[in-house]
C-alpha cells in the first residue's frame, strides 16, 4: 500500500519533468529509443569476452557474488556471503525493507533522465551487507545492452551496514555495436563506520548516450571510494555523482580515468559535499582526448561546515589537435575553518619527458607509451589487490594501444 | 682500434647562436674524461648532440665511434652501439616509477626478468636507492636522489661510452662518495669502457681515475692536461690560465 503511494508521487514528479534538460553535456531526446524490458535471456558464452572486458568474471572465481542484467531485465545473481543480500530491485521493493532507500538519494524530477529512468523502471541491483559483516572479495554487477536501440534504465541501490565492508565493481557494456541509451540511477548508502569502495568500467560503443545518476550517503566515520574508468568510443556519456558526508569525519574519494575517442562527447564530474565536522573529500581525475572528442571534467567540492577538508585534481592530456578538454574545478567554501584546494593542469606530452626516455633507449612511440601509462596510473586507496592489480594492468593495455 | 670516438670540427647551432664552434676531441678505449669549462661555454651541448638529441643538430662536423659516422643516426640507434647520457636535469616522469624505467630499459638491452631483477638490485645497493625504486621519478627527489637515480639508470643501458652531464653538482660528500665509487666500479669491470664526464668543480675526480681533462671554453676545446693539475690549478686560479694553456696548439 505505502509502495504505490510513494510511486504514485514519484510518478507525478517524474512526469512533470519529462523535458527537463540536464544543465550537462549533449541534450539528449530520450524518446528516440525504444521503452521497453528487452530479452533478459543471458546466454554467456555469446558475452564472455564482453564481460571480461570490463572486469566480470563469467566464472566468479575471486568473486563475493554477481548480479547480471540484460537490457532491463535481471538474468543472473547470486550470494556466497552471509550477511550479502544481492537481488533485484524488483524483488526487493516486494520483500526488503527498502523504502527508506528507494529514490531517497537521487530527486526523480532531477532532469528528464531520472524521470525516464522512474517511468520505465523494472530491474537493477540491490545490495546490502549487514552491520559488521567485512566480505573480502568484490561482487561483481554486469549490466549489459542487446538490443538495438532500447532504453536501458537499471536502478541499483547499495547499502553497507555499520561498520561493514563492501567492494562493488560494475561492468556496463553493449553486446555489439548499436544505438542505445543507458540510464543508470545508483543510490548508495554507507553508515556509520562502513566502507564501501565502488570500481565502475563503461565499455561502450558508437551511438550509445549514457547517462548516470549517482548519490551516496555516507555516515559518521564511513568511507566511499569510486573508480570510474571509461576508454572506448561513445556518443556521449555526462554524469556528475556526488557524495554527501553527512557525519562527523567521513570520507570520499572520486576519482576518474577518461580517454575520449573518435567524436564523443564526454562531461564526467565528482561533487562532494562537506556537511559535517571533519569530513574530507578528494576528486581526481586522468583525462586523455584523442581524435576529436571533447571531454569536460568537473569536480566540486563543497565545505559547509567548519574543520573540513577537501581537495581536486585534475589533470588532462591532449593527444590530438581536433580535441578539447575543459577542466572546470569549482570549491565552495561556506563555513570559517575550511581547508579547500585544487589543482588542474592540462597540456600536451611534455617533451622534455619524451626526449629523456628516448636518451635512455626507447623509440618515440615507446617513450610515449611510457609516459601515458604513467599519467593513467591511478591511486588506488582501500581497494582489494585483485581490484587494484586488475585496473592497472587494464592502464597499462591501453597505454601501449594508444 | 685504439680510438673509440672521434669528433672533428663539429659545429652546433641553437637556435641563431653557435654554439660549438669546430670542436676536436677523441677519445680512446678505456680512456675516461674530465670536460671543464665555465658555465654556457656549450659542454651540456656538446653532449645531447653526442647522444643524438634531435634540439642539437650539427652544422658541420663528424661524428665518429667505433670507426662508423654516427652524426646522422638516430638517437635510439646510437645508444645501441653502446652511447648513454646520464642528464643533469632529468624530468620528473608521474606514474612512472624508478624500478619500472630500470626494468623497461633492461627488457630493451633483452636480458630477462630474472637477470634484470639482480642487476638492479645490485646497482640499487651500491648507490643506495632500494628506498626510492617503487617511486615515481624524480619527484620530491634530493639532489643527491636525483643524480643516483639518474645514474643507475645510466648505468644499466651498459655503455661502453659512459657520459655524464655533472654528476657531482648539487651534491654532499657521502653522495659524492656513492656516485663515483659507483662510476668507477663500472669503468673498472670492463677496460674497454670509456667516459666523459662534464664537472664544474672537478670533485667527482677525487673517486675516479680520470686519464685526461680538456677545458671547453665558447665552444672550443681550449686546453687538455693532466686531470689532477689541471683541476687544482683551476679550482686555485679559475679558468683564467686554462687561455693561456700550453698543453693543446
Amino acid at each position: 500500500m505505502r509502495l504505490r503511494e510513494i510511486r504514485d508521487a514519484l510518478r507525478r514528479r517524474a512526469l512533470s519533468a519529462l523535458s527537463k534538460p540536464s544543465p550537462y553535456g549533449l541534450d539528449i531526446d530520450t524518446s528516440r529509443f525504444t521503452a521497453g524490458l528487452g530479452s533478459g535471456r543471458l546466454d554467456l558464452e555469446d558475452y564472455i569476452d564482453a564481460m571480461e572486458s570490463v572486469g566480470v568474471d563469467p566464472k566468479e572465481r575471486d568473486r563475493s557474488g554477481s548480479y547480471y542484467q540484460v537490457d532491463n531485465i535481471a538474468a543472473y545473481y547470486s550470494s556466497r556471503y552471509k550477511g550479502l543480500v544481492v537481488k533485484p530491485i524488483s524483488e526487493a521493493l516486494e520483500d526488503e525493507d527498502i523504502l527508506d532507500y528507494y529514490w531517497r538519494a537521487i530527486p526523480v524530477d532531477l532532469d528528464k533522465y531520472t524521470a525516464a529512468a522512474f517511468l520505465y523502471e523494472r530491474d537493477g541491483y540491490y545490495i546490502r551487507v549487514d552491520d559488521g559483516v567485512d566480505i573480502p572479495a568484490p561482487i561483481q554487477a554486469c549490466l549489459l545492452l542487446r538490443s538495438p536501440s532500447l532504453l536501458q534504465v537499471p536502478h541499483n541501490i547499495v547499502v553497507v551496514g555499520e561498520g561493514a565492508k563492501l567492494h562493488v565493481l560494475t561492468g556496463c557494456t553493449v553486446a555489439r555495436e548499436k544505438p542505445g541509451m543507458h540510464i543508470g540511477i545508483s543510490e548508495f548508502y554507507v553508515k556509520k563506520g562502513g566502507l564501501l569502495t565502488f570500481t565502475m568500467i563503461h565499455s561502450w560503443s558508437r551511438g550509445m548516450h549514457i547517462r548516470p545518476r549517482t548519490s551516496v550517503y555516507v555516515d559518521a566515520g564511513g568511507v566511499f571510494v569510486s573508480q570510474y574508468i571509461t576508454t572506448s568510443l561513445v556518443d556521449s556519456i555526462q554524469m556528475y555523482p556526488t557524495v554527501y558526508l553527512i557525519g562527523e569525519g567521513g570520507s570520499a574519494y572520486l576519482s576518474s580515468i577518461i580517454v575520449g575517442r573518435g567524436s564523443s562527447h564526454i562531461d564526467v564530474g565528482g561533487a562532494i559535499e562537506l556537511k559535517a565536522a571533519r569530513s574530507t573529500g578528494e576528486v581526481v581525475s586522468r583525462v586523455l582526448s584523442m581524435d576529436e572528442s571533447r571531454i569536460v571534467s568537473r569536480g566540486r567540492i563543497k565545505g559547509l561546515v567548519r574543520g573540513v577538508k577537501g581537495h581536486i585534481e585534475c589533470r588532462g592530456l591532449i593527444l590530438s589537435d581536433g580535441s578539447y578538454i575543459d577542466a572546470i574545478p569549482e570549491l565552495e567554501a561556506r563555513a570559517y575553518d575550511v581547508q579547500l584546494t585544487h589543482e588542474a593542469a592540462v597540456g600536451r606530452i611534455a617533451e622534455e619527458e619524451i626526449l629523456y626516455l628516448m636518451a635512455k633507449g626507447f623509440t618515440e612511440d615507446e617513450a610515449k607509451s611510457i609516459v601515458v601509462r604513467g599519467f593513467l596510473q591511478p591511486k588506488l586507496p582501500m581497494l582489494p589487490r585483485q581490484l587494484a592489480d586488475y585496473l592497472s594492468v587494464v592502464m597499462e593495455r591501453i597505454a601501449y594501444a594508444l | 682500434m685504439k680510438t673509440l670516438l672521434k669528433v672533428e670540427d663539429l659545429s652546433v647551432d641553437v637556435g641563431s647562436a653557435r654554439i660549438l664552434k669546430g670542436l676536436n676531441l677523441s677519445v680512446d678505449r678505456g680512456e675516461v674524461i674530465l670536460l671543464l669549462g665555465p658555465n654556457g661555454s656549450g659542454k651540456s651541448t656538446f653532449l645531447h648532440t653526442l647522444i643524438g638529441d634531435p634540439r642539437y643538430k650539427p652544422a658541420s662536423g663528424r661524428i665518429i665511434f667505433d670507426g662508423a659516422d654516427v652524426s646522422q643516426l638516430p638517437m635510439v640507434d646510437r645508444i645501441k652501439l653502446g652511447l648513454s647520457l646520464g642528464f643533469q636535469f632529468p624530468p620528473k616522469i608521474r606514474g612512472v616509477t624508478l624500478r619500472f624505467l630500470a626494468e623497461k630499459i633492461l627488457e630493451k638491452r633483452g636480458l630477462t626478468r630474472s637477470e634484470a631483477g639482480r642487476l638492479i638490485e645490485k646497482y640499487s645497493h651500491i648507490l643506495n636507492l632500494d628506498y626510492l625504486l617503487d617511486k615515481d621519478l624524480y619527484v620530491g627527489y634530493s639532489g643527491g636522489e636525483i643524480k643516483r637515480a639518474e645514474l643507475m639508470l645510466t648505468l644499466l643501458q651498459a655503455p661502453r661510452l659512459l657520459m655524464l652531464d655533472e654528476p657531482d653538482s648539487g651534491v654532499d660528500v657521502e653522495n659524492l662518495a656513492l656516485v663515483g665509487s659507483a662510476i668507477s666500479s663500472y669503468l673498472s669491470e670492463d677496460e674497454g669502457r670509456s667516459a666523459i664526464i662534464i664537472t664544474h668543480t672537478g670533485y667527482i675526480g677525487k673517486y675516479i681515475k680520470a686519464t685526461k681533462a680538456y677545458v671547453m671554453v665558447d665552444g672550443r676545446i681550449i686546453c687538455r692536461g693532466n686531470p689532477e693539475i689541471l683541476v687544482s690549478n683551476i679550482l686555485e686560479h679559475g679558468f683564467e690560465k686554462c687561455f693561456k694553456c700550453e698543453g693543446i696548439s
